[in-house]
């Protein structure tokens, strides 16, 4: 087994030698630290571990998700394990899908001055401030596709001047949308009705009460629907 | 870090076979030859992998080794030194765990008029569900029906699924569907309104329900925002670490502890929902796993030694396609909506050994078997792996298919500069998904008075072998069902006084059997990686921990 380089980080200012190719989230641990806070899913989905570093000769800061970004020689790192973020509260089923709505829950996003710190922030390279200037002009649509893709790991809030939370602005644009904007989908309402209406009761009461034997001959030799 | 120049002549095979290999279908496996295939190479079939309890109401039933030693482990209180009267929380439900399936009761179990406390061991929402990737199953299309939902899910589970609880299953899918739409989920639709569906291994019509590939984090961010909408109380970073009961035999509550502070408080409940989730952080048989940094079986061992039965404790879900390189990655999901969507698996000759979208269990175990063959590729960490050959996708669907349907995969791939667009996946099984679980009935009531269980802590619907899409619905399914059960359930309990009786009962038993001495703690809560390096991390990195190489300036 080939012998790792071993290269130097630091952890909160603390240096520390670890093996070359662990991600930050697994160094940190190589290192000791037992993760209460700043670790979730580990792969990239949950936005637990939004971590800010740089370099030992390069003061420019980066973000990045510790599970995911490997490290490098001369890292400086930390993590934000949490930021205080406002969150309007709302009842879906009484507000309207439309950009007063936004503007009504989340005023302060007047405030955007368009400093694109969030779009520079964001580990899922997502459009930040281009969907925040899409919130401003009401276009929920283009909110809610424009961020989809968003973990909520507090980067883009963490780092506004304005103290703004682009990510609950998205959530709440996104709900909108699913909720109010997406066309209805008839071949759900309709087998919703069929369902409620009884008409598989009888079907599923003769696969639930069969042989196995017979269970197994039906399942064998279904008809499969191609993938594509 | 592209792929390593070695593996190049075995990528070019596999873009030489490419173009025959559109036209070919592989067989999908027949019953005859699935169990022979299963019994050879499933992990479930490893007899030294597994052992008997030899405590608690599965005593003498197997599983394996990891999940045996959580089960049978000691307690992390002394009885004797709680307070039962310092009550901290007094109300109707609890629920404990916050994912897909603790956010599903917790909503229902308020909208049914009880008071409720929601409490996670890590942050609200973290848990397996926002890593589901491919969708969520109902069978809503003009030619698919619940009963061949039905069909589908016995056969994917081997026929062993306790029918009463696949039948709500499916029946309730396609409203659970509308009511996560109308809590604003973002179904992928067609401009019709229509909703696009996919196809899944082992599902014979087209049935998946997808958010790109970050569906279990849309159906995530939206309950946890629901929740706190609906201002239900919650308290994070507070795992549960022993239940508690009344001189009823009820469950009555649950003690707390602060995960930060070591805090204890104690909840007094009319009823407990458990929606703790799975297992994988318990690393079974050294596998690496897709699950969240808190799945280690903690709701399993609390229903355990309150005399919860637990069923199909035995079997495991081993995902087919991990990532088995880079080693960063290592375990991470491949969600199988890359099959979905046309990708084949093969090996490094470039040739199909398997019908990509048969059952997981299948794929897993014929992935296994061509590697023992010597027909996979090795990573220079000493992982071995088979192609999953995604470039075929968008062959197959038209350029932009495989950004659109899956940036998820792009985008984590993309880190380590491998295109999946351009270049194919190497995959092995990891460990996904405990296919078995707490005993429940459709109303997820467990058979514990007062102690309900939803999600994938629970078992019996999926059998022996889970299908794609099913998790994500079952959460769903006996989370709202076990949130309005709990609900109406505590309108006719009155609790008897606070007991810690059975944790005596249990150390007793312990002693008893001769283990008392010999077992950890449990529930584990979190595992350790910090003190000891995990076994699915390379070997460099274990032999640099074993002499000492860590220097703290």
């Amino acid at each position: 087994m080939a012998e790792a380089r071993m290269i130097d980080i630091y952890i909160m200012g603390s240096r520390y030698q670890v093996p070359e190719g662990l991600t930050i989230l697994t160094a940190l641990e190589y290192c000791g630290y037992r993760m209460i806070r700043g670790c979730g899913c580990r792969a990239g989905f949950c936005g637990a571990c939004a971590t800010v570093y740089n370099f030992k000769n390069d003061p420019q800061l980066r973000y990045d998700l510790a599970c995911q970004k490997t490290i490098e020689q001369d890292m400086y790192l930390v993590q934000i394990p949490f930021f205080p973020a406002a969150k309007a509260l709302y009842n879906l089923e009484e507000v309207e899908a439309n950009g007063e709505q936004v503007l009504k829950l989340y005023p302060d996003l007047v405030k955007c001055f368009g400093c694109n710190n969030c779009t520079k922030t964001c580990p899922q390279d997502i459009e930040v401030m281009w969907f925040m200037s899409d919130a401003l002009r009401g276009d929920i649509r283009e909110v809610a596709i424009k961020s989809f893709d968003c973990v909520m790991c507090g980067l883009c809030a963490a780092r506004c001047p304005q103290g703004l939370v682009p990510y609950n602005i998205a959530l709440l644009s996104r709900r909108l949308y699913g909720r109010y904007l997406a066309p209805p989908s008839k071949h759900l309402e309709d087998r919703i009705a069929e369902i409620e209406a009884g008409k598989f009761d009888a079907e599923i009461e003769e696969l639930r009460k069969m042989e196995q034997s017979e269970l197994k001959r039906r399942y064998a030799g279904r008809e499969i629907e191609p993938a594509y | 870090m592209p792929y390593p120049g070695y593996m190049e002549e075995s990528i070019r095979k596999v873009e030489a076979t490419r173009q025959r290999r559109l036209k070919e279908t592989f067989p999908r496996i027949t019953l005859e030859e699935k169990a022979p295939l299963l019994q050879k190479f499933h992990p479930d079939f490893i007899e030294e992998g597994m052992r008997k309890l030899l405590v608690g109401p599965n005593k003498g039933s197997r599983t394996p080794n990891e999940m045996a030693d959580v089960l049978e482990g000691n307690s992390r209180i002394d009885p004797d030194k709680i307070d039962l009267l310092r009550i901290d929380y007094d109300v109707d439900i609890l629920v404990i765990g916050c994912g897909g399936a603790g956010a599903s009761a917790a909503l229902l179990a308020q909208e049914n008029g009880a008071d409720v406390l929601l409490v996670t061991k890590l942050r609200l929402g973290d848990a397996n569900t926002v890593g589901a990737q491919a969708g969520t199953q109902a069978a809503d299309r003009p030619n698919d029906s619940p009963a061949i939902h039905y069909l589908d899910t016995m056969g994917g589970g081997g026929f062993t699924n306790v029918p009463e609880l696949v039948e709500v299953l499916v029946r309730d899918a396609p409203g659970v569907i509308n009511w996560l739409e109308s809590l604003g989920v973002m179904w992928d639709k067609n401009p019709d309104g229509s909703i696009h569906e996919l196809s899944g291994g082992g599902a014979s019509r087209l049935r998946l329900h997808s958010a790109r590939d970050y569906t279990g984090l849309e159906e995530m961010r939206v309950l946890r925002d629901e929740i706190r909408n609906r201002q239900i109380n919650y308290l994070e970073f507070s795992p549960v670490i022993e239940l508690l009961m009344d001189d009823k035999g009820q469950v009555a509550g649950a003690i707390l502890v602060n995960l930060e502070t070591n805090e204890l408080s104690l909840v007094r409940a009319k009823a407990v929902v458990i929606a703790t989730g799975g297992m994988g952080r318990l690393h079974i048989q050294a596998f690496p796993t897709t699950n969240h940094y808190g799945a280690t079986a903690d709701g399993l061992v609390l229903a355990y030694r309150v005399g919860a039965e637990l069923i199909f404790m035995d079997t495991m879900q081993y995902h087919p396609t991990g990532a088995a390189y880079p080693v960063q990655i290592l375990g991470q999901l491949v969600t199988e909506k890359v099959r979905t969507l046309g990708a084949q698996l093969v090996n490094a000759d470039g040739e199909q050994f398997i019908m990509p979208l048969d059952p997981r269990d299948v794929v897993a175990a014929a992935i296994i078997q061509e590697c023992r063959r010597g027909i996979g590729i090795k990573t220079p960490t000493g992982e071995v792996g088979v192609w999953l050959d995604s470039p075929m996708i968008d062959i197959i669907r038209g350029s932009g298919t495989i950004g659109r349907e899956l940036p998820a995969m792009v985008r984590q791939f993309g880190r380590y500069n491998i295109d999946i667009i351009t270049e194919p996946i190497l995959a092995y099984p990891t460990l996904h998904y405990q296919n078995g679980g707490i005993r429940i009935n459709p109303e997820g009531a467990t058979t514990v008075p007062g102690l309900f269980a939803a999600g994938e802590c629970e078992g019996g619907v999926h059998g022996r072998n889970r299908l794609i899409g099913n998790s994500t619905l079952d959460i769903f399914v006996f989370g709202r069902r076990a949130g309005r059960a709990a609900a109406q359930y505590v309108k006719g309990v009155k609790l008897g006084s606070l007991r810690l009786d059975h944790v005596r009962q249990w150390q007793r038993e312990l002693e008893r059997a001769g283990i008392a001495g010999s077992r950890a703690i449990s529930p584990l809560l979190l595992p350790d990686y910090a003190s000891h390096m995990p076994d699915y991390l390379p070997d460099y990195g274990r032999q640099a921990l074993a002499v000492g190489q860590i220097k703290i300036a």
